[in-house]
């Protein structure tokens, strides 16, 4: 198995998801099948084929012009906040 | 032990542009909380982030201006932590292809006396790793005692350039002077304010310390926190003498990010490397690659002013000024330009540079004023030297007319008119000022007759009295050494 248990459960807690034992082994099993199933490529020399970061290849950059438009303000950006106050979102306490 | 300090510097730069990074939100600082946002830098579901053309092009003159290597492509990567004030969970930075790497400067930097006095310039070459282009996050405010952070997200997707040198200071005051220049050279390039207080300007220090002639580096703690030059040497100073005192006891610095505390002037543990982030970076799906051609590169290089440093030496050869006159000087572009137009106003560079640097700058930071809008015009200054040295006015009257120009914005010529301060050459008008100065001084006048010449001055003192200082004063002495025989 490539993925172990371990590993599963480190990246459940950088991904800040809580997951019960059985989940970790039954991921840690599928997440080691697809892991392994995109081990094939190595079958392929790739070494003079330069990674392909997007499927949309334009020469160009497009840029957008530094215009500032009119933003969704206070009332909107807060209005599906599980919480807000003063202005502000309210979260537990993070310091 | 003799041990040697190791420092790197981590800069951060809130780009001057008028929108936000990814969207087309205002980034103006300040206003009313979450009121410059929308569904990007929101991070909601869906939104698409596109980038500001003028990030590019300020990325672009910075680089230039510190001599890094722009890569023709870089990859925007998203690092991945979880934050309030992180909408996303992600911040869109740059990570193995960053926009340009590479790049020096070459600065005069000085150790200083127990005063703060610089000891001694000298030029050296500090080299940086990478300058790259990422969005800032929001910001979070926790009060006292309530158990909630508020969060404010106007700052999230203000466009950042962060500035990593390479760990090639050895001192506090290397890096002191190296962040002064650093921001010097964004400002004059007009893509960053440089205020530290406000957070535009934002510097992460690396410490570590090693024995000296020792090739490798030790255990490097981070310094965060930092809000002005003088704590950022502060702070690295107390970091150097802390993990000094705990090798030379045998003891093992932890790998950790410490926080400075101004009110006790010491650094504390943030938190140790075991808990750090693991960020997980990988290329960001939702931007195509930045590629920048030469074109790109020759047009905005054009743009480039003198740059800080070149401008220094210039002044420092053709004025014939001090290291520390020309580093005045040059403080600010602005700065640099009054100066300039005060010499071709007035012809004499020395005089100009004396009048700026101890009057103007007094008055300046008196009334809290930046030299950008001093009420002295540059041209009046430079008229005012002129009237000087055409012996118009004494110098000292010079002076008295100089804080009435500062105070009203008028030109010499007007002020000395309005107040009658010209000054008075007139031969016979003199005469019979000092004739009267003689006469209701016998005493003195017969003691000096008697051989006490030193009584001299006070002939003199008193034809600058009845005239409240407006006499020639080498006519006056003249016309006494005359009159008095």
């Amino acid at each position: 198995m490539t993925i172990t248990i371990d590993d599963v459960a480190k990246i459940a807690k950088l991904a800040n998801l809580a997951l019960t034992e059985q989940e970790k082994t039954a991921f840690a099993a599928q997440l080691s099948a697809i892991v392994d199933y995109m081990e094939k490529l190595n079958e392929l020399d790739t070494s003079n084929v330069p990674p392909m970061s997007h499927s949309t290849l334009s020469a160009e950059t497009y840029l957008r012009p530094d215009q500032p438009r009119k933003s969704l303000g206070t009332e909107t950006a807060l209005a599906n906040a599980p919480d807000a106050k003063d202005d502000h979102f309210r979260v537990p306490k993070v310091i | 032990m003799e041990y040697e300090a190791v420092i790197g510097l981590e800069i951060h730069a809130q780009l001057l542009t008028k929108s936000k990074i990814f969207c087309a939100c205002s980034a103006a600082f300040g206003g009313r909380a979450n009121d410059d946002t929308c569904p990007v830098c929101l991070g909601l579901p869906g939104a698409l982030p596109v980038l500001n053309r003028a990030v590019v092009e300020m990325a672009t003159l910075a680089a230039l201006a510190l001599n890094l290597r722009i890569n023709e492509t870089s990859i925007f990567a998203r690092k991945n932590y979880f934050y309030p004030d992180l909408p996303k969970g992600y911040q869109i930075s740059q990570y193995d292809q960053p926009f340009s790497e590479h790049g020096w400067v070459e600065i005069p930097t000085s150790e200083r006396d127990e005063q703060g006095r610089p000891i001694e310039w000298r030029k050296k070459r500090f080299r940086i790793r990478r300058l790259h282009i990422e969005e800032d996050a929001g910001k979070s405010l926790h009060e006292g005692q309530d158990p909630y952070s508020y969060v404010n997200l106007n700052r999230s997707g203000v466009p950042l350039l962060e500035i990593v040198s390479e760990p090639d200071f050895r001192s506090s005051w290397q890096a002191y002077d190296y962040v002064q220049y650093l921001r010097k050279t964004l400002q004059y390039i007009g893509v960053c304010d440089g205020n530290m207080e406000e957070g535009s300007l934002r510097c992460d220090a690396n410490v570590s310390v090693r024995p000296k002639g020792e090739t490798k580096f030790g255990t490097k703690t981070e310094i965060k926190n930092v809000n002005s030059f003088r704590f950022l040497q502060k702070a690295i100073e107390y970091e150097i003498a802390r993990q000094i005192e705990i090798l030379s006891e045998g003891g093992q610095i932890i790998q950790e990010t410490r926080l400075w505390n101004e009110r006790e002037s010491r650094t504390y543990s943030m938190r140790s490397k075991e808990e750090a982030h693991d960020y997980r970076y990988f290329p960001e799906p939702d931007l195509p690659p930045l590629k920048v051609n030469q074109e790109w590169i020759a047009a905005i290089r054009s743009q480039l002013p003198e740059l800080p440093e070149a401008r220094r030496e210039r002044f420092q050869k053709q004025y014939d000024l001090s290291m520390e006159e020309s580093m005045l000087l040059t403080q600010t572009r602005s700065m640099a330009d009054y100066y300039e137009r005060v010499v071709q106003a007035c012809g004499n560079a020395k005089q100009s540079a004396n009048w700026i640097l101890s009057e103007l700058l007094r008055e300046l930071k008196n009334a809290s004023v930046d030299v950008a809008n001093c009420p002295v015009k540059a041209e009046d200054l430079g008229r005012l030297i002129q009237l000087i040295n055409t012996d118009t006015i004494s110098g000292k009257i010079g002076k008295e007319v100089f804080i009435k120009m500062f105070e009203t914005g008028k030109p010499p010529d007007v002020l000395i008119e309005e107040l009658g301060l010209q000054q008075i050459s007139d031969v016979t008008k003199l005469q019979q000022i000092i004739d009267a100065v003689i006469e209701a001084n016998p005493k003195q006048l017969s003691s000096y007759k008697a051989g006490k010449t030193n009584l001299f001055g006070f002939f003199v003192g008193q034809v600058m009295k009845a005239t409240q200082g407006r006499a020639n004063p080498q006519l006056v002495n003249n016309l006494l050494k005359e009159r008095l025989g």
